[in-house]
């Protein structure tokens, strides 16, 4: 049944090749810490896409119940926390794993870095690298904000202070962020609501997605 | 080239006839063992991604995520502290020359040039070598940087107390707790307490809530007296009756904000 319907897609739209682009290739040896353990700080790069998807995952399920106004937003969240089953696990998986991911993507950065694997020619795919660690950064930022809470809130005017510092651009800055020079609140948070859930992670989304293509067009650097 | 015809976009498009260094190797050229990825490699990572995950279930299991009192402008004494990882950011804007009349120095020079050579690394150090050893001048400058940055981590955390934090700061739901003010005790409360606990019981300049807390009606009239952790002892200033109000007075917003 499952193969007929494969041939069938396949007939129309040759989806063999897609496939195989993905999928059909050779791991080497020096990689595979089945072979040499020492190999397994290759694994720090899958891993942080792991954590990225449970941060989509859990983020996307967060969003059922979380409310952006500044009326609702922290009651949204302690109701998620101690009411709703399982909402406690659900926060929590996407509370640490902003840290985790952060943790996975410096040791990841690291390797690359000590292995001199963004040398020529994947100088490109670092670059990319770099700018998913500048958007998890900024993911990070901004969704700090959302709970509404004393921590959250006096972090974000620290912050939105700090961005306010920049010179020619700086109050500029606060208000495409904050929504207002001055005033942290109802405009603030829908700002960086809208800033976590729909534009960074879209650039996330396309970065990755050229990280992605990058490392199976190049395929991965050989051993040192 | 016959490209389109037959629709073999992906597959037929991918490599370039003529093939050019930056086509990596066949696999086959590698030395050693390798392995096909689906399914074999595949089910090894399935099996290293299942180990990661229920370690990271287990932390998110044993330490609930953390959640402060509703964001409240007007909370005085409230010092900010961004997520750990922001931390040297913020760390470093306390150094004389990267603040005050420096804060461009900390603000977009310094971090400005860290991440503007970590982005344009390749370029930056681009010889042959790939062994650290053999490229002392970017490794050396990457070791700095790490240091660095968790030293002003470090710096910074280790600072903070963070239970005490979030003792002082833990989650009350405003509409839950109504407070009666015509209770002889909030008139007590009213003289010898509010400055310091907020006039709500949820915070104050000085003191943590008086809301969630465990105390019998003995010990909070035992601690009104003679203090606990950084509280002093004779803040209360009134007579033994109007203690024992003060005490059943908090006692009862607490009951009825455990409801």
């Amino acid at each position: 049944m499952l193969q007929k319907m494969y041939d069938w897609i396949d007939e129309r739209i040759d989806i063999t090749p897609i496939w195989r682009d993905i999928a059909d290739h050779e791991v080497p040896e020096h990689v595979n810490p089945a072979h040499h353990f020492s190999a397994f700080v290759y694994c720090f790069g899958g891993l942080t896409f792991f954590v990225v998807v449970i941060q989509i995952l859990s983020g996307m399920f967060l969003t059922m119940y979380y409310v952006p106004d500044i009326e609702n937003a922290w009651k949204s969240v302690y109701y998620l926390q101690t009411q709703v089953a399982h909402g406690q696990i659900v926060r929590g998986m996407h509370h640490w794993g902003a840290s985790v991911v952060i943790v996975m993507l410096l040791l990841h950065t690291l390797r690359v870095f000590f292995q001199g694997a963004y040398k020529k020619p994947r100088e490109l795919n670092w670059m990319v690298g770099v700018l998913l660690f500048f958007v998890m950064l900024g993911l990070g930022f901004t969704g700090y904000l959302l709970p509404w809470d004393n921590k959250a809130y006096f972090a974000t005017e620290v912050g939105l202070n700090i961005a306010g510092q920049v010179p020619l651009i700086g109050d500029w800055l606060i208000t495409l962020l904050g929504g207002h020079p001055e005033i942290i609140g109802a405009q603030t948070l829908t700002r960086f609501f809208a800033i976590h859930v729909f534009f960074l992670p879209g650039a996330l989304f396309a970065l990755l997605a050229v990280h992605f293509i990058l490392i199976r067009r190049q395929g991965i650097s050989g051993p040192l | 080239m016959k490209r389109g015809k037959g629709m073999k976009f992906v597959g037929d498009s991918r490599i370039n006839a003529e093939s050019t260094s930056t086509v990596p190797k066949d696999y086959s050229e590698y030395p050693g063992r390798t392995e096909a990825f689906w399914p074999n490699f595949l089910l090894k990572e399935w099996l290293a991604g299942s180990v990661f995950l229920v370690g990271f279930l287990t932390l998110v299991l044993t330490h609930p995520s953390p959640l402060e009192g509703m964001a409240d402008p007007t909370t005085a004494g409230y010092i900010p502290l961004p997520d750990w990882y922001f931390l040297f950011l913020y760390e470093l804007l306390k150094y004389k020359y990267a603040s005050q009349d420096f804060i461009l120095l900390g603000v977009i020079v310094i971090p400005g040039l860290a991440f503007g050579a970590l982005l344009l690394a390749p370029f930056l150090d681009n010889g042959p070598e790939r062994r650290p050893n053999k490229r002392p001048i970017a490794t050396s400058l990457m070791l700095l940087a790490l240091v660095a940055t968790i030293w002003l981590t470090y710096d910074s955390a280790g600072a903070v107390d963070w239970e005490a934090r979030a003792e002082a700061n833990k989650p009350i739901p405003a509409s839950e707790v109504e407070i009666d003010t015509s209770d002889p005790g909030y008139a007590v409360y009213e003289n010898s307490c509010m400055s310091c606990h907020g006039d709500d019981l949820t915070n104050g300049a000085a003191g943590p809530p008086l809301i969630g807390i465990e105390h019998t009606t003995e010990e909070i009239a035992d601690i009104s007296v003679n203090g606990i952790g950084d509280m002093p002892a004779d803040v209360f200033q009134g007579t033994d009756e109007e203690l024992q109000q003060l005490a059943e007075f908090i006692t009862s917003v607490n009951e009825q904000a455990g409801e």
